[in-house]
């Protein structure tokens, strides 16, 4: 049943990169328990514009919980203390009247802040760049069923390929590591046809820029998976392991 | 091959080889050390002692032993110290309330400092004494029907649980392997690869199955021998 709440919010402020973040306390009223996160975040805004101050500034886009771009670390968990969803898909009705709930950006060496809430996830992309592809000339679009997928790895390729990018894992991890991202892409192609051609070269390729960009070593916590907004499963991490070994050992 | 070595997987896969080797170790230890407690005034236990230190193939692999735990503490402190680099110097403000995540998965290396501690205490006590200072005195027993003479490793082992201190730094010690374990050999099968669905949940039964073997294994034989075979 819908009803209001009033909240404090304490919230982490940087003016830029290289600028002295701290904590900023607001207050906001009459929230909508069926408003999502980022709707009260807007209603923060708006009052911030009126009292003359600077709104905070957070990374957000499609708010249907599909591109990834939203983030924020609510009160130790990213995404906030709901379970598989982004922060789009959080609803206030998971905080009680007059909670105090911190929001703070992804912390990680490889995710600076740029300002406030946003940090630089490039890495990311600069991670597929390095090798998360598939380079065949596929030609025309061929008929479907045409090359035969067993139903298993279809499926797990479907799980893996769930992942948006959105930093959660590396968010989570103790180790600021990025593999159960990198786990993800590697396996989604790696367990279908097109992709196996180049699985050798796109395992050591993707793994030597995760390493390069200084992301942190796995070290098999598990908190990637629970924090997960998809629960990409680190099964993938496994066989991320076995995709890298089996390439270097060939070599 | 450096470059392979310089990948945070091949460092990786370095900790987990060594690590499931000192396992292999921990298994014929705790195998030997079970004959504490055959009540034969330590027939069986010198016999055996006396086995492993003539053993030319256990001459082999003490040295291997000792590089197996050196890489496994070197890899330990360079991973470690890359992991706290990556995440940052902010901590969050919040803390981390993720939950289903153990405690031993994210304390490892103080757990392996706790038994590197042990370690020096144990190896101070036995090892030494056994090899450097050559504290031990002969005594005759009979293996297989002829008589020889022995080392008495029986009764340094026997005096040095009679002191309760010995024996709670024994328990202490052999927990934290039991806790360091219960993470460890399933991390480290899955460092490898050896892991998917059905055998990520078999591995984490079997590793825990197994630490807690050698945590009350270790731990009962000081006890035991602490209560019930002091002379």
């Amino acid at each position: 049943m819908e009803k209001n709440i009033n909240l404090k919010l304490k919230v982490w402020r940087q003016d830029g990169p290289k600028a002295k973040g701290r904590f900023e306390t607001y207050e906001v009223k009459n929230i909508s328990t069926d408003s999502s996160f980022l709707e009260m975040m807007d209603v923060l805004n708006e009052q911030l514009i009126q009292e003359g101050k600077e709104p905070v500034a957070f990374d957000h886009d499609c708010r249907e919980g599909i591109c990834g771009m939203c983030s924020m670390y609510i009160n130790g968990h990213p995404h906030g203390p709901d379970e598989d969803i982004t922060t789009c898909q959080l609803h206030m009705r998971k905080f009680k009247d007059g909670e105090t709930v911190t929001i703070e950006p992804w912390r990680s060496a490889a995710f600076p802040v740029i300002k406030d809430l946003m940090v630089n996830r490039n890495a990311f992309d600069e991670i597929i760049a390095a090798g998360g592809y598939v380079s065949v000339s596929t030609g025309g679009v061929p008929d479907a069923n045409s090359i035969p997928i067993p139903k298993e790895a279809a499926d797990e390729a479907m799980d893996a390929a769930s992942c948006i990018g959105c930093g959660a894992c590396v968010a989570a991890c103790k180790n600021g590591s990025a593999m159960l991202f990198v786990s993800a892409k590697v396996s989604q192609l790696a367990l279908l046809p097109q992709g196996k051609v180049e699985r050798a070269r796109r395992a050591k390729a993707m793994v030597a820029k995760m390493d390069e960009l200084g992301f942190g070593n796995c070290t098999n916590t598990g908190a990637c998976e629970v924090e997960c907004p998809k629960g990409v499963s680190i099964t993938n991490i496994a066989r991320l392991n076995r995709e890298y070994l089996m390439a270097k050992f060939k070599d | 091959m450096s470059n392979f070595l310089s990948s945070s997987i091949g460092k990786k896969l370095l900790m987990s080889i060594t690590g499931l080797f000192l396992v292999t170790f921990l298994f014929i230890h705790l195998s030997l050390n079970a004959l504490l407690l055959v009540n034969d005034g330590g027939e069986m236990f010198n016999a055996a002692a006396h086995f492993m230190a003539t053993n030319p193939i256990i001459k082999i692999m003490e040295p291997i032993l000792a590089l197996g735990f050196i890489i496994h503490i070197f890899y330990a402190s360079l991973l470690t110290l890359q992991n706290q680099k990556a995440r940052g110097k902010d901590r969050y403000a919040s803390g981390n309330s993720t939950p289903d995540v153990s405690w031993a998965s994210k304390n490892m290396y103080i757990l392996g400092a706790t038994i590197l501690a042990f370690l020096v205490v144990h190896i101070a006590q036995f090892w030494v004494k056994f090899k450097i200072t050559k504290e031990l005195t002969p005594v005759h027993i009979d293996i297989a029907g002829v008589e020889t003479e022995v080392e008495n490793a029986y009764a340094l082992v026997n005096q040095t649980f009679g002191m309760l201190w010995v024996v709670i730094v024994y328990v202490l010690g052999s927990i934290g392997l039991a806790w360091h374990l219960s993470h460890g050999f399933w991390s480290g099968l899955q460092t490898i690869g050896f892991s998917n669905t059905i055998w990520r949940t078999r591995w984490s039964v079997i590793g825990t199955i197994i630490a807690w073997i050698f945590g009350l294994g270790f731990s009962l034989i000081a006890i035991l021998q602490y209560l019930f075979f002091q002379s």
